[in-house]
This record gives structure tokens, sequence and C-alpha cells, in this order.
């Protein structure tokens, strides 16, 4: 098990209801696309939020990471939309 | 070169900013700024406002990291970095890029080049007041485009 600081933002914190969360994660999961499909079966609120994972970004301890990069070791592990600033 | 980056509820003053960049010096022969501002209609409706949400901690650190790639890549001598967040009502700035050089290639290429990256690598997001009705803003496939572009080395880019 390993604990992780979730954090969610823009719709897919108001889809989950809540910005950030700890969890204690399943020795088994080894890379984000591994973890999305996790957090998907943990409730309809995931399910929701988690529905399209192709349009899902990814950041590891604050930087851009690709789905299939690996979770070991990160602190902070942050879903959100595409961005949409400047 | 110390480049200012900052994350602010409150309004900022462009020519202010662009100011500072020159102030005191005669090495700068360019200065080039880009305002974001915001609109009064999306999708061709008007808005009441936006409300920008950010990763604070991330976004900082975001943008820093492009901030000191275009130095890499381009002889800065200085460069101001500006980004608005909470609610922004039309005809309010967004953004500032401020970038300033010996001579206004590089100046006018950092900013392009800073803005395509703030639109698809900073993380905010917008959500836009409609007619009493809340909308996240979806991503531009042609913001997507403009960012790509610079990962490819282009002939007669002097400093790659």
């Amino acid at each position: 098990m390993a604990r992780v600081t979730l954090r969610y933002f823009a719709w897919v914190r108001e889809r989950i209801g809540k910005p950030d969360e700890e969890l204690d994660l399943p020795a088994d999961i080894g890379t984000v696309d591994q973890l999305t499909a996790w957090l998907a079966g943990r409730g309809e609120e995931y399910a929701y939020a988690f529905e399209n994972r192709d349009v899902i970004r990814t950041a590891l301890d604050r930087r851009h990471v690709r789905r299939t990069a690996t979770i070991a070791g990160a602190r902070e592990i942050a879903f959100f939309p595409p961005m949409t600033g400047g | 070169m110390q480049p200012t980056v900052r994350l602010q509820r409150e309004r900022f003053d462009a020519a202010a900013e662009a100011a500072a960049l020159r102030r005191g010096r005669t090495d700068v022969g360019a200065v080039v700024t880009f305002t974001g501002i915001c609109r009064g209609d999306e999708n061709g409706k008007p808005i009441t406002a936006l409300t920008l949400e950010h990763y604070p901690g991330m976004a900082e650190a975001e943008i820093e990291r492009h901030v000191a790639e275009a130095s890499q890549r381009w002889p800065l001598l200085g460069v101001t970095v500006i980004h608005r967040y909470g609610r922004i009502e039309p005809g309010e700035d967004i953004v500032l890029v401020a970038t300033a050089s010996s001579h206004r290639e590089a100046a006018f290429a950092a900013a392009d080049f800073l803005m395509d990256f703030l639109k698809t690598r900073a993380p905010f997001w917008k959500q836009v007041e409609q007619a009493g009705d809340r909308n996240w803003v979806e991503a531009k496939q042609s913001d997507d485009a403009a960012a790509e572009r610079w990962r490819k080395p282009k002939i007669g880019d002097a400093a790659e």
C-alpha cells in the first residue's frame, strides 16, 4: 500500500465531488492507466469522472505525464481535463 | 535574466509591466507584450463572466519551466508572465506575456511560444457564465496544433 494525495480539478473535481483526498493505493497499481481504472470502480461519481479516460490529463508531483507513466514514488497525483488557460 | 512569473486574483497594469522590463537599461532594443482579454461572447452568445481555476504550485512551476525553455531558445533580456485566476468580467485582462530582447525576432518568437504553451500546458481551466448557466470551456484543437509547431526545429532557427 502506498499513501498518495489525489487532486482533482475543473469538471473532474465537480464530478467526484471533492478537490482532493488521501488514499492508500493497492500495491498492484503500477501505471496511471491502472490507477484511473481502479478509481473508476470506486463508485458512481468516479465512474462518471473517468467515463472518458482518453481525455483526462494527469500530473505526478506537479509534472505532466502520459497515461502509461509509472506512478511509483509519486506523492501527489492530479487529474484534470485538457487545459484552457491563457 | 531573472524572469517574473506571477499568478494573482488582482488586475495588472500591462503598460507598467512592459516599462519595468526596460527601465534603466540600454541593451533592450525590443519589447513585445501580449495581453489576453476576456471577451464578451463565447460561441456567439454574450457571457456574464469567466472564472479561472488553477492548480496552485504546478501552474507556477509549469510556466517557469517554459520561461526557462524560451530563454534557452532565444536571447532574451527579460520575461514577465502574469496570469490571473478567479472571476473575470468581459473587458478585463486575463494574461500578460512580455518579452524583451536586443532585436525583435527573439521577443516576438518567445512571446508567441510562451502563449502557445500557456494555452495547452499551464494548468488553468476556464468556466463561462452565460445566461445563468456555468459551463467549462472546451480545449481547442487549434491551440494544440499551435503548440505542436514549436516541437519541430525550423530551418533558420538561430537559437536552436
